[in-house]
């Protein structure tokens, strides 16, 4: 009835879906059971039990777990992820303001890691085992190993404090100062591309080395075809597959994991967002954001499955074996 | 199998992982001032003779408390893999005996743990059991389960199909006995290797975590946590920035660097392939 990549579709799809839920059912209890009541937060200790069983009422938090589950997640389908305790305002308006900070710092660190690393890459790839190629990959080893919150206190050190070029930290909004908001990114961008550059030279260069090696390589030079072209549109293109999956995981693991960067440049972003409200115990606010990052990762894994199984179809075989 | 002195991951790494195992040993008897003790007069010490890597706002001695840091680093490492490795060779295992239903099950439940951030479940975790380095290691250990679960399964299929597992089989032996005597034999190549590169990892979770005030608690000396401290006193004295984060850097490089190379030396088919 299906052909096989239909099939292999709709699979994921449905494991897509059941995936979601159980996460969104692991974020609910999850929280459920962090210690600290939020109606004591926000009332303080000095609120009479009458007024935290009103408060608590009035949030729902005096529902069985199922119900309160239930509620969530029929808000979630209408797109209503409730009211932020600690900011009083809807938590969907709340996101949107996060991500105009976390999507561009995603968008531009990934931008810094694809100009680093490609290049770089290419280059040690055509000149394996000369002193360049090293270079590369000593540049990597010391990427892979410098954590990225290092990395932004060090530029800040240098470009903030030392050469006075950024300002330490914070952000301005993009209504007020696009330039400035940029501006306010950069060295952020910088520290997480940099990092990530060193994965994608590594990836570049073996990809590289993998498809300079290949029949159809040996075929197009004896065509006698210019060695630009060999090297850009014939290896690189196929090189190309695998590093553009990474680059979108890593596009996915940036919307969801730049916690620390944002802590380190006080950037009011979505990781700062949810590290913040576990600590003011705002549960609404950590389920919604939780659920839309593990939104993000899980559809773009089952991007990069798809797009993989549609590109290569040995990996489609392969993956019913492994 | 290759010469293990030819091979010059194997060797720096070795080199760099020894030398951050012999510190924090050192570090139990001997630390050039004790790491924890407060000195206003000695405050913001630039480095020098008298203290090779200078004094924090408090006076206390940065090469101490690197020296010390490394325990805190190596013991969250061994914990966090060890947790990981654990608890992922035996639900690998059984899912790779299992297959079917059961396989799917316990797969797609590591997908969920795999698919949640890192340090964002780090950050959950050390939420509901408060802020701590024993609670760090456990959020960190519980977020390498997958990782080793994922290797386990995938190495363990290729295992049962092959001639020496029928022939157990054959003999009668029993299914727990074919797992702990001829299938996780023939795994522990890339888990071994898998480890080394998850130690660096817990290595640079635990500096996160601690940076962000849920890991190592004061006064404790902590890399991750150090780097926190320093960034508030960062315009007055720039090496409390350099010294603890050069610390993270050198134990995640060696231990990166050893993972390559055991795996150029305990499978040099993968090493050729990835060259």
């Amino acid at each position: 009835m299906f052909t096989p990549v239909a099939y292999q579709f709709i699979k994921r799809l449905l494991i897509l879906l059941a995936t979601l839920l159980l996460v969104s059912g692991v974020i609910f209890l999850v929280l459920q059971v962090i210690p600290g009541d939020p109606a004591q937060i926000i009332l303080g200790i000095q609120a009479t039990p009458e007024n935290l069983q009103a408060l608590r009422h009035k949030l729902g938090l005096d529902l069985s777990l199922p119900v309160q589950y239930w509620n969530w997640m029929s808000g979630v389908f209408r797109g209503d992820l409730g009211v932020s305790i600690t900011y009083d305002v809807s938590i969907s308006e709340l996101i949107l303001s996060r991500l105009a900070v976390t999507f561009p710092l995603a968008l531009l660190s990934i931008f810094f890691a694809v100009v680093f690393s490609i290049p770089l890459g290419i280059y040690a790839a055509l000149h394996r085992n000369r002193p360049g190629d090293y270079g590369v990959m000593v540049f990597s080893q010391i990427g892979l190993a410098v954590p990225a919150f290092w990395a932004g206190i060090l530029l800040i050190l240098f470009f903030a404090v030392y050469l006075q070029w950024f300002s330490a930290g914070g952000f301005k909004s993009w209504m007020e100062s696009p330039l400035g908001a940029l501006k306010s990114l950069l060295l952020p961008a910088l520290s997480l591309g940099l990092i990530r550059a060193a994965v994608l030279a590594r990836l570049t260069r073996s990809c590289m080395l993998e498809a300079l090696g290949e029949d159809f390589i040996r075929t197009a030079r004896a065509k006698g075809l210019a060695e630009r072209v060999v090297v850009y549109k014939h290896a690189l293109r196929n090189a190309l597959i695998p590093v553009v999956t990474i680059v979108g995981l890593q596009m996915g693991e940036l919307l969801a994991g730049a916690i620390v960067i944002e802590n380190v440049f006080n950037l009011p972003g979505l990781g700062r967002l949810i590290f913040l409200a576990i600590g003011q115990r705002d549960l609404p606010v950590v389920q919604g954001v939780g659920l839309l990052i593990a939104f993000f990762i899980v559809i773009v894994n089952f991007a990069v499955d798809v797009i993989y199984g549609v590109v290569d179809p040995r990996i489609r075989s392969g993956s019913e074996e492994i | 199998m290759k010469q293990p002195l030819k091979n010059v991951n194997l060797v720096i790494g070795g080199t760099l992982v020894l030398a951050i195992l012999v510190t924090a040993s050192l570090s139990f008897f001997y630390t050039p001032y004790d790491p924890n003790r407060m000195n206003m007069a000695k405050r913001f010490q630039s480095p020098g003779e008298e203290y090779p890597l200078g004094t924090d706002q408090y006076g206390r001695d940065i090469l101490s408390r690197v020296m010390k840091g490394a325990v805190n680093s190596l013991i969250v490492g061994w914990v966090a893999v060890g947790i990981g490795m654990g608890f992922g060779i035996l639900f690998g295992s059984l899912a790779a005996f299992w297959r079917g239903w059961k396989d799917e099950g316990v797969m797609r439940l590591m997908d969920v743990l795999y698919g949640f951030p890192a340090v964002l479940s780090a950050i959950l975790i050390t939420s509901i059991l408060g802020p701590g380095m024993v609670n760090s290691m456990l959020a960190i250990g519980v977020f390498n389960i997958p990782i080793f679960t994922r290797l386990t399964r995938g190495t363990s299929l290729s295992v049962w199909q092959r001639d020496f597992v029928t022939s157990a089989r054959a003999v009668g032996q029993r299914n727990g006995r074919i797992i702990w005597n001829t299938v996780l034999p023939n795994i522990l190549s890339p888990l071994i290797v898998q480890g080394t590169v998850q130690f660096a990892i817990a290595i640079l979770a635990e500096a996160a975590l601690s940076y962000l005030g849920l890991g190592t608690q004061p006064p404790h000396a902590s890399w991750g946590r150090m780097l926190n401290e320093a960034q508030t006193f960062m315009e007055i004295s720039p090496w409390l920035a350099i010294f603890p984060g050069l610390a993270i850097a050198w134990a995640v490089l060696g231990f990166n660097l050893l993972g390559d190379g055991l795996r150029d030396l305990l499978d040099p088919k993968l090493s050729r392939t990835r060259r």
